[in-house]
């Protein structure tokens, strides 16, 4: 009998980028499952299973590595006025130590990408996105007081996720994260590396996320998984993160909208209104990419909505047992364009759901014609049972699915 | 004596099943009052800051079988039930172990170096105990009929269980006659060879029963604890946060959200009577309260034999309750520690430690123990079902301390000259003698202990004799049986006085079951 369960090594080849955490990432895979993320490999789970590494972002604390987002420098003097004219945000409100969630359009109001913007110092900004934005940043800013670079590999980031993230971190920070609000960053050194540490993130739950330059990264890792530890830090891959996102009801490019930039067909474009973020477009600003095309859609509004809705259990057990099955939904998070009618008439789809695991319920996003949008709408869901597509019923629901009260508040 | 507010129905005990009767006449629009001996709600599903800063789910400890549809129609999500996964089993032995998870490779790998044929069994086991589970789950989810004197209702329920049986495989059926009548032993050795194997999986047929695992019956306890895995994607099973207690207060939470009245530290003396039907309650201090109805969530013992009086109920049906067997078997030790426990098996942190830890090497250990158990003495080395919660959540210990819980059998409530101190503590030598064969650092580590013999059990909780589930879940005290042969719809022979706990159909476990269908009972005959 073989007495130990040993683990086994093994070195592989790859043509796709590796992060600077990889050398740590790549040793933790038990399942050696990678996705692409902008290029890199990146781990989808660590465990054989996401489960534990889903309740760790809700009850202990996730380490993801993030790097693979873009990143872009902008400064100048002209670098608010430049971002405020790109964004749909009123960037003009932003404040040093203020991060802004904001998507950005083309001429004709439709999304190209959304992502934050993190007002470092005066006269000094990063953007960060999930696609590459260089040459769209660069030919919007001419003659504009600003340089804009590329600096998406001088860069890691960790994204720290969870109730216990903020003991951990003051625990090795040299600046308590007591009074950082959400969506305030703050320069301070964990154990003397020094980071950037932004209170955002993609899950909906208590979080930051740590910028750092790539030569610390594994020092960086390391100080985390050390002190860490003992608040139940867990290493946590793209899988849990869908899971999460969706309950958060945060949107994903290419998966719940098609870049106005890659879209074939106008059809396949989406406006802010058209994708829930109606909030973070500032009409009483200054102008801005995309407005007067916006102006004009808010006076003769899209057919379109955003909405959260959640698939009825009973009637979808009901389903499931006339083949002899307790409803078997897949563990993970979909990505497949599935059908919502109404009447037995399409009136929308729905972009991305799962079970959540911690809310027990079946959720998804969806696009849905106005009309049957309202809230406690009615629709029918389709959902193979056993082969066969079947209609069952859902209900369209307030967002975010799932709102800690700790994702924005203070200790005392 | 004071005269105090009339209630629709007065629910005795604030344990999960009672909150959940509570929740579901609540919501129907009646008006309830639950009324808690303790100072705290939960009954056996309740956590305790025992030592400063170490939080235990005292008694039971893991929720299995809570049944989904008390999840959803309850709302418990909003109200605070989080379950985290507690999926896999290590039994550690000699010098090796045995590590199961919820990945069917992984499992199959490790079953593999030990067995290579128990490794292919074990694919098809899983599945056909699945098939077996929902083919009991309708008899679980029916109000038992009363064989003797049948009405309309009860022959619907018995044609749909037949119906319902008439569609089982021949296969399945002859399976399930099996799981019904044989040892938990016997029935696994027609599947397997290897040990440990077979040993950690007859244990969870003797749980809370005064039985081994080579004594016949022990089969269905083991099926009961299959039943948690057919919910498909609802399953439920795992820690709940911040322990169990968590679990019923997400339920006092929904009851109160519906409008219940939830009264803590009020210890009900007797059931009042009048004109030989129930009519409200009179606490210890004196306190009356009237209702409509009256429905005790406490054991049968204490639901016919400590709440009423004997003279007003049927002198057959006293006997029978008399008769009840509800001999507790087991005992806790939460143990509250400096550091991880370090197995000699298989050293360090691991993922071994957010599961189960199985002390359950061979049926022939799990049965020396019930043999100190049959003649009045705990087991020497007795067998042990423990998780460490607070590697699942931080919040149940100081930073970096931790919290242990070792469900412990055999503890007879009927030890020889009796339970005290000394007895109570020489129990907690012998399970941390049995633990430190397997982590040798475990007395190094440990800074406070909790023993809870069945004596503790029932003076402090109030489970008779100590026994967790209310009541043996042997085949003579089971559905239309539970806790007598007439009395398994929740109803009893005195007008308006009704049973919701463990003690009633379909038994033991955190289910919520029990006060669900009590409460659906009630609510259809509700005049």
């Amino acid at each position: 009998m073989k007495k130990t369960n040993k683990l086994q090594d093994f070195i592989c080849r790859t043509e796709l980028k590796m992060s600077p955490f990889f050398e740590r990432t790549s040793q933790i895979n038990q399942s050696q499952e990678w996705k692409r993320w902008g290029g890199y490999l990146s781990a989808t789970q660590y465990d054989l299973h996401h489960d534990n590494e889903y309740f760790a972002i809700r009850t202990k604390a996730a380490l993801l590595d993030i790097s693979p987002l873009y990143k872009y420098r902008i400064k100048g003097t002209d670098a608010q006025c430049f971002l405020d004219k790109l964004v749909t945000r009123n960037i003009q409100l932003c404040i040093v130590g203020q991060v802004m969630y904001s998507p950005w359009c083309d001429e004709e109001g439709k999304v190209i990408d959304d992502g934050t913007i993190q007002f470092l110092a005066e006269n000094d900004f990063r953007l960060t996105s999930a696609e590459p934005n260089l040459t769209w940043l660069i030919d919007n800013s001419i003659g504009m007081d600003v340089s804009i670079s590329d600096e998406s590999d001088d860069i890691s980031a960790l994204a720290l996720q969870g109730p216990k993230s903020r003991d951990i971190l003051n625990s090795i920070s040299s600046k308590s994260l007591d009074s950082l609000k959400f969506f305030r960053l703050i320069e301070t050194d964990l154990k003397g590396i020094p980071v950037t540490i932004s209170r955002t993130g993609y899950t909906g739950d208590l979080g930051y996320e740590i910028w750092v330059d790539p030569s610390q990264s594994i020092s960086l890792w390391d100080l985390l998984i050390k002190y860490g530890k003992r608040f139940g830090i867990t290493p946590v891959g793209l899988n849990a993160l869908d899971i999460a996102r969706i309950e958060a009801s945060l949107i994903l490019l290419d998966v719940d909208y098609i870049s106005s930039r890659h879209a074939l067909i106008e059809n396949r474009k989406s406006s802010p209104y058209e994708l829930g973020l109606d909030w973070t477009v500032k009409m009483n600003g200054n102008n801005f990419i995309g407005k007067k095309a916006l102006l004009f859609e808010k006076k003769s509004p899209s057919n379109w909505k955003f909405r959260g809705i959640q698939i009825e259990w009973e009637p979808m057990e009901k389903l499931f047992k006339r083949v002899g099955l307790p409803p078997s939904l897949p563990s993970k998070a979909w990505r497949l364009s599935t059908p919502l009618y109404y009447n037995n008439k399409q009136v929308g789809y729905a972009t991305s759901g799962c079970w959540s695991p911690i809310m027990k319920c079946y959720i998804a996003l969806a696009h849905i014609q106005e009309e049957y949008a309202q809230i406690n709408s009615k629709l029918d869901f389709e959902i193979k049972v056993e082969h066969f597509n079947e209609l069952t019923s859902a209900v369209v629901v307030e967002t975010p699915f799932f709102n800690p009260e700790r994702k924005m508040s203070c200790p005392n | 004596m004071s005269k105090l507010s009339k209630y629709d129905a007065i629910i005795v005990g604030g344990g999960h099943n009672g909150l959940t009767a509570a929740a579901y006449l609540a919501k129907a629009g009646k008006k309830v009052l639950v009324l808690e001996r303790r100072y705290v709600l939960g009954g056996a599903a309740v956590t305790e800051e025992v030592f400063p800063g170490f939080k235990f789910s005292v008694c039971s400890y893991v929720v299995s079988l809570l049944k989904s549809n008390v999840i959803r129609e309850l709302m418990l999500p909003k109200f605070g039930l989080e379950i985290l996964p507690l999926e896999s089993t290590f039994t550690p032995f000699d010098k090796d172990y045995l590590f199961r998870t919820s990945d069917p490779d992984q499992t199959y790998k490790e079953i593999y170096r030990h067995s290579r044929k128990d490794a292919e069994t074990y694919k098809r086991f899983g599945p056909l105990m699945g098939q077996i589970g929902m083919a009991v789950r309708p008899i679980l989810e029916t109000v038992a009929p009363n064989p003797l004197g049948i009405n309309f209702s009860d022959i619907v329920s018995l044609k749909k269980l037949f119906t319902h049986f008439n569609g089982l495989s021949d296969e399945n059926f002859e399976y399930l006659c099996k799981l019904m009548t044989m040892s938990s032993a016997d029935f696994l050795d027609e599947w397997f060879e290897f040990e440990p194997l077979k040993a950690t999986m007859a244990a969870s047929g003797i749980i809370g029963t005064f039985m081994g695992p080579r004594s016949p019956g022990s089969a269905y306890v083991m099926l009961h604890h299959y039943m948690g895995d057919i919910d498909g994607s609802f399953r439920a099973w795992g820690f709940q946060r911040g322990g169990t207690g968590e679990l019923s207060m997400a339920i006092a939470r929904s009851a109160e959200y519906f409008g219940a009245d939830i009264l803590t530290s009020a210890s009900v003396d007797k059931v009042l009577t009048k004109d030989g039907k129930a009519c409200g309650v009179v606490l210890e201090n004196g306190d009356e309260y009237e209702s409509d109805i009256v429905i005790s969530a406490l054991d049968p013992k204490l639901t016919f034999l400590k709440l009423v009086d004997e003279n007003d109920l049927p002198s057959d049906f006293v006997r029978d309750i008399k008769n009840f067997r509800i001999r507790g078997s087991s005992g806790k030790v939460n143990l509250a520690l400096d550091g991880l426990p370090n197995f000699t098996a298989l050293p360090g942190d691991g993922p071994h430690l957010r599961g189960a830890i199985s002390i359950s090497p061979s049926y022939d250990y799990l049965e020396k123990g019930y043999d100190d158990a049959k003649y009045g003495n705990f087991s020497k080395e007795p067998y042990m079902d423990i998780i460490l919660p607070s590697v699942l959540d931080p919040d149940m210990a100081p930073l970096g301390k931790h919290v242990m819980s070792c469900f412990v059998q055999y503890a007879p409530y009927n030890i020889n000259g009796g339970w005290d101190d000394m007895k109570r503590e020489a129990f907690g030598d012998a399970v941390i003698n049995t633990l430190e064969k397997y982590a040798p650092n475990i007395k190094d580590i440990i800074l406070h202990r909790q023993v809870l013999t069945p004596q503790d059990l029932e003076t402090t909780f109030g489970l008779s004799e100590g026994n967790i589930f209310h009541g043996e879940l042997t085949l003579q005290q089971l559905f239309s049986l539970r806790p007598a042969v007439k009395w398994a719809d929740y109803t009893t022979p005195i007008r308006n006085y009704y049973q919701c706990g463990s003690g009633t159909h379909p038994g033991g476990g955190v289910t919520g079951s029990p006060g669900e269908m009590a409460a659906k009972q009630i609510l259809k005959k509700w005049k």
